[in-house]
């Protein structure tokens, strides 16, 4: 397969997005997925050529993000989370039932029958942030919640049979190639379908308006506002460093530096 | 002006390591500080040339005071700890911790790594087997445990040179790091994650890189190692020697291993003022040139019936005594490779055995310009007078290069100014397109058509973008000889912008020959000839009771009186007729002589048609001394040992003294490089006036048919002295012509092109920034290179597409 | 450690982000702006930024991503003197098993976030703004890119915003799979189009982050709640929460309770009430273990019921709260089971840069796997102990901690659960017990 113009001309968009061009590279990635069905020589030559590093400074990138892919891909990428809460709750056994199913392993392609519309790619994911919705699976990293292996066997047979098919808090499901679009920062103009929230997300939502809870008003008077008195300030001084680790490094860096920020300072991931 | 850096007002920091008070330079790495109170810190990630990183853990030290009088609660990697003031450091030695944190991270370092010691090349001199004994555990909980390796198949090749073998890699990214913050080739790269990251390449693009092999010496462990040393020895059966580079002017420091009288590899050595610790590929791998089957072991003379026959080395001296008094008016034509002592040696000889100053080193174009501009602006410059040197390379706000192409003809000025373009150091350069080498030094190109280069010069004085002043360093190269009025104009903008300037030849003997006076208007030390008094001088040094009063001829003046019968004999060392600027009128000039003497480590045309053949040794088996573009001088020793395998000089000191003998000439009066070096001192360096600097006027750039032909040397091509390594030879560059985008839409991706002198059809490539009046071809990288099969640079020369 | 929760009736939930998720097209501009959406930018530009700074210093606010870094003082960290462009970078990286509050907000209501960007970007004087979301969650990048097209297209992002000279261009980047880049440097190399592995520290971010220029890098709950601190004030904020952790948060239960989800409280709430709300552990079951903040804050168990869920609160008890993220796991689940996968996940993530990590990943795994399939010895649980010693505070950055916590935690709390592997040959658990459709059995 030969890339475009009109792909090159939007490789050369997503970099002048930023006001470094490299910055542009893990969008780029995703486009030519978008256009090859997976990250492909001719991609990484690209986008090399494009921003001016090595083909190797590509790959490395390429091969170091998980949802890169060096085989080609299905038209719907279902995965299934097996990391330890979906796992312990049902994950694990979807996962099994799916791949018996399908008659693939991890991160392998449907063959496609006479009947089907749709080749499926099936591989377990980590956590997808989806936790209250356990076990989750993603479909073209559409979210797929409060799944069973009877609801999951019966999606992959919806999806290959060509049925149209919604994410359960999302849009109707397109192709995993018209996702990677999206993730290049092309929009599909779906973004109104589906709801502004799963039942879970609104859980206690539900409970605070069912009990008339608010948070308190901007006046100090709101409604169930407790009187309790706010204890006395103490130890004002820890507030800044978490832990001596900080202090130490504290001491090693410029006085003006964020001497919170050090590795104690674990950000969303860790 | 000074050439050492001032090093005032260091803050020292004073940190107290294992109970020891030591004081080091504020900045200084807790690790480095370490050394200074003899503390060995296990590392492998760090390297001091490279930038901190951190990753690998080893060097681990508990902190218990950062300075502060709060300790660090972790240990922490003194790799990337500065040094504060009143900081107190336990490593290993004294603390528990530490030494647990150590010991942790080798056993971690070892679950994955193959116990294939015993036929791994680093055994025996690896960092990991050294830091596994001396911090490590002796028993393997991992396999004790049933562990399960990880493995790859076996290695993989990154380049034609560089083989990777990922078992053993213990992904400290010395060879990456090097790769994109050193050379600026980041060809290799790591490749995916965990405990599945590896060091990788792009399938179709190998490691290409003239540093590659430096990658290789710094690996901590057997990750990397070359096709032409695998499996060849182990470390602890060499002997290794220091010595310097014979590839370049660089002057870089070499450490060459050798087993049994034969080299078996060479490697960087460390020589801060020059090369640090890296070399080129070429001073790495090229050296089994003095090794081939065409090596001359024994003197030879012509027999009666017209062929070479063995002679001794007695009879070979009185034949070419003989021959060359008879032959009438004789010169000498020598390389630019050669030892500063045995250049003072064909220079005693042309002056005092053959009464002439008919001597040339230039085995390439050249002018009288140029022998002019050596006189005057070369010539007993050094770093302990001003001159430039590399240090100042990173201190120059701007490094103007005139003809010059450090990656491809000085691989350690490219690495020296790749490090001062990260201090700010602006590189201009006048050149016909912007090279890959330019582009990693983020250069600016002041895009130049063979020939032109005295209007860009002139240009560079006061220029609103890249003008030149006292902070600027202008670098020029030999090559601006074929261009009547380059080197005085380069000389003019120095006095003018008060811009300091330094001639970088390519050959590692250039310089020393310039100082030891093989040109036909300098004696040794700077001596001009035209000067009574300093022709004195050196007659009395010499014993002789004077010398030829009058300039010699140049290489070709020499060539043109060979051949028209003024001149009757030649004594040749060193020369490749097809380096030479004419080389069919060498060859024709070989041939009219009458009598000619090659002095030679190797059977070339010349030795084939030459009347006395004389075998010298190559510089393994000298002493001698490389004097850097600089001025800086690197002597070296002998490496091996082989009496029979004589220096130049010893062989010139014979033929003097046969031609005395005969009543012709004196004797050079030293036999050996001690005795020459004894001999250049007390000769010591000129201290009168200077001659002034060549005021050439340009010539008017030729209009006429056809392209101008603009041409270097690529660093890895055909040249003599890197025969006998397929493996380096396959990491040159690919041999194409460079042409503009209009010239490649015109004739299309395969090009004729024709000199005076003959045509070559090559690939052809565009060259960015390459005016469409200009094609650029490799020296040296086909047939019998530009000059002998197409034509001379600045020529015009016509470009046609492939006829098929 | 103060266990009072002062500003609301304690135990009560407190819905400021959440609060509205449910309405009708809660992710568009006309919803968000008939909510009073973007009234507290109005408010901000109205500040001078270091006002806005103070306020945001004032109202005691945290980082919600996990460390609790106090968010005001960051911004101050930026050196206002140096002439680099300054940058904000949202963390909306959201990847640490149990941790799922991010991506409902940005669904939902992504003009809160966007809301938050300007108004922080305006207070440290930056000109660009990323967000920076991990590429898994399509739809919720669809609603933040259409989030971000409407800010433009409403003059509240772009050139001279509503007339007061400030500008801003927001771009929204998509990740490509990597848990690493949660952490902040590593999130910055991904965002510089590199591999994601973290960075050497100092230069911090504020100094030198992205394109080496001063960077702050927040987390998404974080940034969306500054607006609500500058549309009510600081106090009104501060007036929640306990004494040193201040505020509201959003606490995600998830696992083995009757209604998981999203539950927005001040902090310092119990996980004792929160389960309460959420109906209860599952019917028939009782609580064995938990996260108090994701896989890499320490396991606890039912006698941390009543701890308070605030910095102080958790990590009194040998944890961290962490990003709220309340898995919870009842008696049918086998810790040994969920800590090998968790350890598996480590193993997955870690980015390769640093030995302890890379390597004591890989080891830990197949001692686990090993002890899971009942293979091994007791003396193998020490050997995982001290292999956790050799990583913890050994590893270039907190993952590597982070993959220690289950497993030095769960030999702390279960070690019998481990030797009973060992007894047993292998697991003595059901996985279908623990299931969703256990009732129906595990071939529903």
């Amino acid at each position: 397969m030969t890339l475009t113009q009109e792909t090159h001309d939007e490789l050369r968009a997503i970099a002048a997005r930023y006001p470094e061009a490299r910055s542009g590279l893990l969008p780029m990635l995703h486009l030519v997925q978008s256009v090859e069905g997976r990250v492909t020589p001719e991609g990484i030559e690209a986008c090399a050529a494009i921003l001016g590093i090595t083909a190797a400074e590509v790959s490395g990138v390429a091969t170091f993000y998980t949802m890169y892919k060096r085989k080609p891909v299905g038209d719907y990428h279902v995965g299934v989370c097996t990391n330890t809460l979906c796992a312990v709750m049902g994950g694990d056994l979807i996962f099994e039932r799916l791949k018996g199913h399908l008659d693939v392993g991890n991160d392998e392609t449907t063959e496609r029958r006479p009947e089907d519309k749709a080749s499926i790619t099936l591989e377990h994911i980590e956590c997808n942030a989806a936790c209250d919705y356990a076990p989750v699976m993603m479909v073209n990293w559409e979210f797929m919640d409060n799944m069973t292996p009877q609801s999951a066997t019966q999606l992959v047979d919806d999806l290959r049979s060509g049925a149209e098919v919604h994410s359960t808090r999302g849009p109707r499901l397109g192709t995993w190639r018209e996702a990677e679009r999206v993730l290049a920062g092309f929009p599909d103009g779906r973004a109104d379908e589906g709801p502004s929230a799963g039942p879970a997300s609104l859980a206690g939502r539900e409970i605070a308006r069912e009990r008339g809870w608010t948070a308190p008003s901007s006046n100090g008077t709101a409604g169930e506002t407790a009187g309790e008195v706010p204890e006395e300030p103490a130890q004002r001084e820890q507030a800044v460093a978490e832990s001596d680790d900080t202090v130490a490094e504290q001491a090693v860096v410029e006085d003006k530096s964020p001497s919170g920020e050090t590795a104690a300072d674990k950000d969303e991931a860790q | 002006m000074t050439t050492t850096p001032e090093k005032t007002d260091v803050d020292l920091v004073s940190v107290t390591i294992d109970g020891i008070q030591v004081s080091v330079p504020k900045d200084t790495l807790v690790i480095r500080a370490a050394e200074q109170v003899g503390v060995q810190i296990p590392r492998f990630c760090d390297h001091p040339l490279l930038a901190p990183v951190g990753a690998c853990r080893q060097c681990l030290v508990d902190v218990p005071d950062a300075g502060n009088g709060r300790g660090f609660p972790k240990p922490q990697a003194s790799c990337t700890l500065p040094v504060a003031e009143g900081m107190v450091v336990n490593t290993q030695a004294t603390s528990e911790v530490a030494d647990k944190a150590q010991q942790g991270v080798m056993e971690f370092l070892l679950i994955n790594h193959p116990l294939d010691c015993p036929v791994c090349d680093k055994g025996g001199e690896c960092p990991l087997q050294n830091q596994a004994m001396s911090n490590g555990r002796a028993e393997s909980r991992f396999s004790a445990s049933g562990g399960v390796k990880r493995t790859y198949p076996k290695p993989i090749n990154i380049s034609a040179q560089v083989l990777l073998d990922r078992e053993r890699c213990v992904l400290c990214a010395r060879c990456t790091r090097f790769s994109e913050e050193i050379a600026g080739d980041p060809f290799i790269a790591l490749i995916e994650r965990g405990a599945l990251q590896q060091v990788g390449i792009y399938e179709k693009e190998p490691l290409q890189s003239y540093f590659s092999g430096n990658t290789i010496q710094i690996c901590p462990v057997g990750a990397l190692t070359s096709a032409e040393y695998r499996f060849r020895s182990r470390p602890f059966d060499l002997v290794s020697s220091p010595s310097v580079g014979e590839h370049d002017a660089c002057g870089s420091a070499i450490r060459v291993d050798h087993r049994r009288g034969k080299v078996m590899r060479r490697l960087a050595g460390n020589d801060p003022e020059v090369n640090e610790e890296w070399i080129t590929d070429k001073d790495r791998f090229a050296f089994h040139y003095a090794t081939q089957d065409d090596r001359i072991t024994y003197p030879q003379v012509r027999d009666e019936d017209g062929s070479l026959r063995p002679a001794s080395w007695p009879e070979a001296f009185a034949v070419a005594a003989r021959g060359l008094r008879d032959a009438g008016p004789s010169a000498v034509l020598m390389g630019g490779r050669h030892t500063v002592e045995d250049a003072f040696a064909y220079s005693t000889f042309a002056r005092v055995a053959l009464g002439t100053n008919d001597i040339d080193f230039r085995a390439r174009p050249h002018s009288a310009e140029e022998a002019d501009f050596l006189a005057s602006s070369v010539v007993l410059t050094g770093p302990g007078g001003g001159a430039v040197t590399y240090a100042d390379l990173e201190r120059a706000a701007t490094v103007v290069l005139v003809g010059l192409e450090p990656e491809d003809e000085a691989g350690a000025i490219f690495l020296r100014l790749r490090k001062a373009t990260k201090h700010g150091t602006r590189v201009v350069a006048v050149a016909p397109f912007r090279s890959r080498g330019l582009e990693k030094l983020g250069g600016h190109l002041i895009a130049t058509l063979p020939g032109e280069e005295v209007a860009a010069i002139d240009g560079l004085l006061g220029h609103a973008d890249h003008g030149v002043d006292a902070s600027s360093v202008v670098l020029v190269g030999d090559r601006m000889a074929s261009v009547p009025g380059a080197l005085s104009a380069a000389a003019a903008l120095a006095a003018t912008s008060g811009a300091r300037l330094a001639w970088v030849p390519r050959r590692a003997g250039d310089r020393g020959a310039v100082e030891a006076g093989c040109l036909p208007n300098l004696l040794p030390g700077g001596r001009p000839v035209a000067d009574a008094s300093a022709r004195v001088d050196a007659a009395a040094a010499w014993g002789v009771d004077s010398l030829p009063d009058v300039a010699g001829r140049d290489g070709a003046a020499i060539v043109a009186a060979l051949a028209s019968g003024e001149l009757g004999g030649v004594v040749i060392g060193g020369i490749d007729p097809d380096d030479t600027a004419d080389p069919a009128a060498t060859r024709a000039a070989l041939a009219a002589a009458r009598f000619v003497v090659a002095v030679e480590l190797r059977e070339t045309d010349v030795t084939r048609g030459a009347d006395v053949v004389f075998p010298v040794a190559p510089v393994t088996d000298k002493a001698g001394t490389f004097v850097t573009w600089e001025g800086r001088t690197r002597p070296f020793e002998a490496v091996l040992s082989n009496p029979a395998s004589l220096p130049d000089l010893r062989i010139l000191a014979g033929i003097a003294e046969e031609l005395a003998q005969l009543g012709h000439g004196s004797p050079l009066g030293f036999r050996t490089v001690p005795e020459a070096r004894a001999r250049m001192i007390e000769m010591g360096a000129w201290d009168g006036e200077r001659p002034a600097a060549p005021t050439v006027s340009a010539v008017p750039a030729g209009s006429g048919e056809g392209l101008a032909l603009a041409t270097w040397k690529q660093m890895i091509d055909d040249g003599s002295m890197q025969d006998g390594d397929k493996h380096l030879a396959a990491t040159a560059r690919p041999t194409v012509a460079r042409v503009s985008r209009a010239v490649l839409d015109a004739v299309g991706p395969t090009v004729t092109v024709t000199g005076d002198r003959g045509s070559v059809t090559l690939p052809a490539v565009v060259a960015d920034d390459l005016a469409d009046g200009v094609v650029w071809l490799p020296a040296r990288s086909f047939g019998r290179g530009v000059l002998a099969d197409v034509a001379s640079p600045g020529s015009r020369v016509t470009v046609k597409g492939d006829p098929s | 450690m103060s266990d009072s929760v002062t500003g609301s009736v304690k135990g009560t939930l407190t819905p400021v982000l959440t609060d509205n998720w449910g309405s009708e097209r809660s992710w568009t501009l006309a919803a968000y702006e008939a909510q009073g959406g973007y009234g507290a930018l109005r408010n901000a530009l109205a500040m001078a930024p270091d006002d806005v700074i103070s306020a945001v210093k004032d109202s005691g606010l945290r980082g919600r991503g996990g460390a609790g870094f106090p968010t005001g003082m960051k911004w101050s960290f930026i050196p206002q003197d140096n002439p680099k462009p300054k940058y904000l970078v949202v963390n909306a990286d959201e990847s640490e098993p149990g941790t799922c509050k991010d991506i409902p907000l940005m669904m939902a209501t992504p003009h809160t976030l966007v809301e938050g960007v300007i108004i922080s970007s305006y207070a440290i004087r930056a000109n660009t703004a990323f967000i920076y979301i991990r590429g898994e969650v399509l739809h919720v990048i669809r609603r933040v890119q259409a989030a971000v097209a409407e800010a433009y297209a409403a003059g509240h992002l772009g050139k001279d915003i509503h007339g007061s000279g400030y500008d801003l261009d927001l771009v929204v980047h998509a990740g490509a799979g990597a848990y690493i880049c949660g952490e902040e440097t590593a999130l910055l190399e991904g965002l510089e189009g590199r591999r994601g592995q973290p960075r050497l520290r100092p230069p911090f971010p504020a100094v030198a982050g992205l394109y080496a220029s001063p960077t702050v890098i927040n987390n998404v709950e974080s940034i969306a709640s500054v607006p609500s601190i500058l549309e009510h004030g600081a106090e009104w904020f501060a007036s929640m929460g306990t004494e040193k952790s201040k505020g509201y948060g959003i606490f995600s239960l998830s696992g083995h309770v009757t209604r998981p989800g999203q539950y927005e409280a001040p902090l310092g709430i119990t996980l004792r009430e929160l389960i309460d709300l959420a109906g209860g552990v599952r019917e028939g079951h009782s609580l064995k273990f938990w996260t108090p903040g994701g896989s890499s804050t320490p396991l606890l168990t039912a006698d941390h019921l009543d701890v308070p869920l605030d910095f102080e609160g958790v990590g009194a008890v040998g944890s961290m709260l962490g990003t709220r993220a309340l898995q919870i796991f009842d008696e049918t689940t086998c810790v040994v089971r969920a800590v090998l996968r968790w350890t598996e996940f480590y193993k997955h993530e870690s980015c390769g840069k640093c030995t302890p990590c890379r390597e004591g990943t890989w080891w830990l795994v197949q001692t686990l796997a090993a002890l899971e399939r009942g293979q091994g010895t007791e003396a193998d649980l020490d050997l995982l102990l001290d292999q956790c010693d050799n990583i913890l505070g050994r590893s270039f950055c907190a993952l590597g901690d982070g993959a220690t916590s289950p497993i030095s935690s769960s030999i702390a709390h279960f070690r019998e659960e481990y030797l009973a592997h060992l007894q047993h040959g292998g697991c003595p658990f059901d996985p279908a017990a623990s299931t969703t459709f256990a009732a129906e059995g595990a071939l529903a």
